[in-house]
């Protein structure tokens, strides 16, 4: 399978170990990567609250240099950032629904001979894992499953909601596929109150207090629900809750260590891949009970045949 | 017309078309002293029945003390909202056998909304919630004076634009499910945001700059929104109130020029700034730019805030010096700008509002949907053979 795969910013800025396990798990889940490294920030969100027609012309251009990729033989367009899912979906859906718009907005991107054409394919890699590779697939590649870790799932509010726009539907139940995955890979899904809140992240800096004690209350509860780690398909996410988790610890009085993968990075333990070169050791909170997992099971060739 | 047959276990018999459904209530009575509990009620419905006609059956039939509050029956009044399966909405708008559907268990569980106190069983304080902050953005027109000796004129465009937000019904469903207002019981939230776009979308009223400056000021005002989509995904209405939210930004910062105290506008310029310098997102100027620049006091102030993470990120090398001080451009930064240039050169800003522009017409989806409303109106009929008692017409 070949994508035509846009990063974001985040994974190339503060959260660099998300690139660099996407770039390592994809040859192994047999993904080759075109990186549309002339693209441009989806706008989180943000440049649509300032202005819709730069932000539909901003995200229409990364859609049009992704659909040249797929005109020269990508499958579809890959994401690895809940946020830009979201953000890049809310601008495809009005791009979409109205040619003279859409026209409109292309009129932005003819002077460089790009332009977008409606109905673009564009799923985040957790999507990707699902609905193009198959879980059963998947399955077949663990090569180290990851028997006793409990994981906690944590989606990212732009990748869940408004359910209509995302696609989720009785064939498409994307809003479990975080479990699915967890499940496919040896794991034991941790059932928490957080999983599809948000982690507080766009308010950081408008209202640290409530940004933080969001992230506290979602740790929290998983680590009463007894999880070993959580799992985000969300780059920003992972800034709210690792990142920031000395300062969220301080902000809801509570000494959470609750170490945050990225999704590529569990994906690449089960294949058998080292916390090391999946970048684990970048994160502020050690995975400790993670690698002590990994670490423990390697010589467990029982829990090979178990899965 | 209804004929009755036996199951083939052979103990019950139920009429055509009948289905059980189990229904899981929240009870809570205060005045009680007890907890809240869960009780079970098994109910008989055809299944395109609503949540709510399952409820009055319970009530009728088992438990006369079942606490929900209803009216129209019609998703007009607003008075059924509650949290069904986890997900907020009006229990007269929920049909039998989509609950079933999104259920866990094979049960149907109703609670009251969230974010509000209970009264009794389903029944929540909207007055100590929702009404409240509803009163507190001003919720009616406040025109200039003198008032026009006869009518206002105003373009037709301009109430288009505002009927997405007056078709609110005040059910509460978006600010049960308010995640900001779940950490933070101040915030203004949704539905009264939304009110807010009523008053500043329309014409009319001579107050937008101080409606706007006031909740751009407030720290539980119009930046506290965390941008969740909990309140566009529970809205019955269309309403979407974290769009009229947006808008709502956009106009208080570009409009009126509002900086607020809460670093809203800041950031929202932070970001748009630092995609059109280099294509990307620049996290490392994020805070200081969001604080007013990297020489002001309070900027210095959070920088120290966040000292420990920068630090930590650093011995991690998670973050390196070179990635923290110099970002890269995107090759294209030229084209990036133009479009910026294009777009703030309109004189008009160009938005697509999907609720009022209906998507293109597509001429399958248009069969579908017309003999999806010929069947529901096929059942609708079926369903009730009475005459309307009301004898109001539609
Ligand atoms: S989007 Fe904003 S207003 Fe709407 S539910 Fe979430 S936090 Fe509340
Ligand atoms: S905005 Fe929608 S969900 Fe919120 S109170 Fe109004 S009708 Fe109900
Ligand atoms: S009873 Fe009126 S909206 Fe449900």
């Amino acid at each position: 399978m070949k994508v035509a795969y846009w990063p974001g910013c985040v994974s190339r800025g503060f959260t660099p170990e998300l690139h660099g396990a996407m770039a390592k798990v994809a040859p192994a889940l047999g993904i080759e990567l075109i990186e549309l490294n002339r693209a441009n920030c989806s706008g989180c969100g943000v440049i649509a609250e300032h202005s819709q027609e730069l932000a539909d012309s901003l995200n229409a251009r990364t859609f049009a240099l992704a659909q040249k990729e797929i005109e020269q033989g990508a499958d579809l367009m890959m994401n690895i950032c809940s946020t830009c899912q979201g953000a890049q979906s809310e601008c495809q859906e009005r791009l979409d629904a109205s040619a003279a718009y859409r026209a409109e907005v292309n009129k932005h991107l003819t002077p460089e001979g790009l332009e977008y054409a409606k109905g673009i394919v564009n799923k985040n890699f957790l999507w990707v894992l699902v609905e193009e590779l198959g879980l059963e697939e998947l399955g077949k590649l663990v090569k180290r499953p990851l028997t006793d870790l409990r994981v906690g799932p944590f989606y990212g509010c732009y990748i869940v909601r408004p359910t209509d726009r995302i696609g989720i539907d009785d064939e498409h139940p994307r809003d479990s596929y975080l479990e699915l995955v967890i499940e496919t890979l040896g794991g034991t899904v941790v059932d928490y109150a957080g999983a599809q809140k948000c982690c507080g992240f766009p308010i950081s800096l408008m209202q640290p207090d409530t940004s933080f004690k969001m992230a506290g209350r979602h740790l929290g509860d998983a680590k009463d629900a007894e999880a070993d780690c959580l799992v985000t398909p969300c780059p920003l996410c992972h800034l709210n809750l690792d990142m920031q988790q000395p300062v969220v610890s301080k902000a809801v009085g509570r000494d959470l260590q609750m170490p945050v993968l990225h999704l590529p990075q569990m994906v690449g333990l089960a294949l058998g891949m080292s916390p090391k070169e999946l970048g684990l050791s970048k994160h502020v909170v050690k995975p400790t009970s993670v690698i002590d997992w990994s670490t423990s099971v390697v010589g467990a060739v029982g829990a090979l045949s178990a899965a | 017309m209804s004929s009755t047959e036996t199951t083939n276990d052979g103990a019950s018999t139920k009429v055509e078309g009948l289905q059980e459904f189990t229904l899981r209530l929240r009870r809570y009575d205060p005045e009680s002293g007890k907890p809240a509990y869960y009780e079970e009620f098994t109910i008989e419905l055809e299944p395109h029945r609503s949540v709510l006609d399952g409820i009055l059956q319970a009530k009728n039939d088992e438990d006369g003390s079942i606490g929900i509050r209803c009216s129209c029956r019609a998703a007009i009044c607003g008075s059924c909202g509650t949290r069904i399966n986890d997900k907020p909405g009006l229990a007269c708008h929920t049909h039998l056998d989509e609950a079933l559907k999104r259920s866990k268990d094979g049960k149907i569980t109703v609670e009251p909304l969230g974010n509000m106190p209970v009264i009794k069983d389903l029944i929540v304080d909207m007055d100590a919630v929702h009404w409240k902050k509803q009163a507190r953005v001003t919720p009616w027109l406040l025109p200039s004076e003198p008032l026009p000796e006869r009518e206002h004129i105003v373009p037709r465009e301009a109430m288009v634009d505002v009927t997405q937000s007056m078709a609110c019904i005040q059910c509460g469903a978006c600010v049960s499910d308010c995640l900001s207002m779940e950490i933070d019981p101040l915030f203004v939230g949704p539905a009264a945001l939304a009110k807010t776009y009523r008053f500043v979308g329309d014409p009319r009223d001579a107050r937008h700059q101080q409606r706007l400056n006031d909740l751009a000021q407030d720290p539980h005002g119009l930046y506290a929104c965390t941008h969740c989509f909990n309140c566009i995904e529970a809205c019955p209405k269309g309403v979407a109130p974290m769009s009229q939210i947006m808008r709502l930004r956009r106009i208080a910062s570009q409009d009126h020029h509002i900086v607020d105290r809460n670093n809203g506008e800041r950031h929202e310029m932070a970001i748009v700034n630092s995609v059109k310098k280099y294509g990307t997102l620049n996290e490392a100027n994020m805070i200081p730019d969001s604080y007013g620049g990297k020489l002001h006091p309070a900027s210095a102030r959070a920088m120290l805030a966040s000292l420990p993470v920068i630090t930590k990120a650093l011995l991690r090398r998670k973050v390196t010096p070179k990635s923290a001080l110099f970002h890269p451009k995107s090759p294209d930064q030229a084209q990036i700008k133009r479009i910026y240039r294009e777009v703030g050169e309109r004189e008009q800003r160009l938005e697509h509002n999907l609720y009022i522009t209906q998507p293109d017409e597509d001429p399958a989806e248009i069969a579908a949907h017309e003999a999806h409303v010929a069947a529901a109106a096929a059942r609708e009929a079926a369903a009730k053979p009475g005459v309307d008692q009301t004898g109001a017409g539609a």
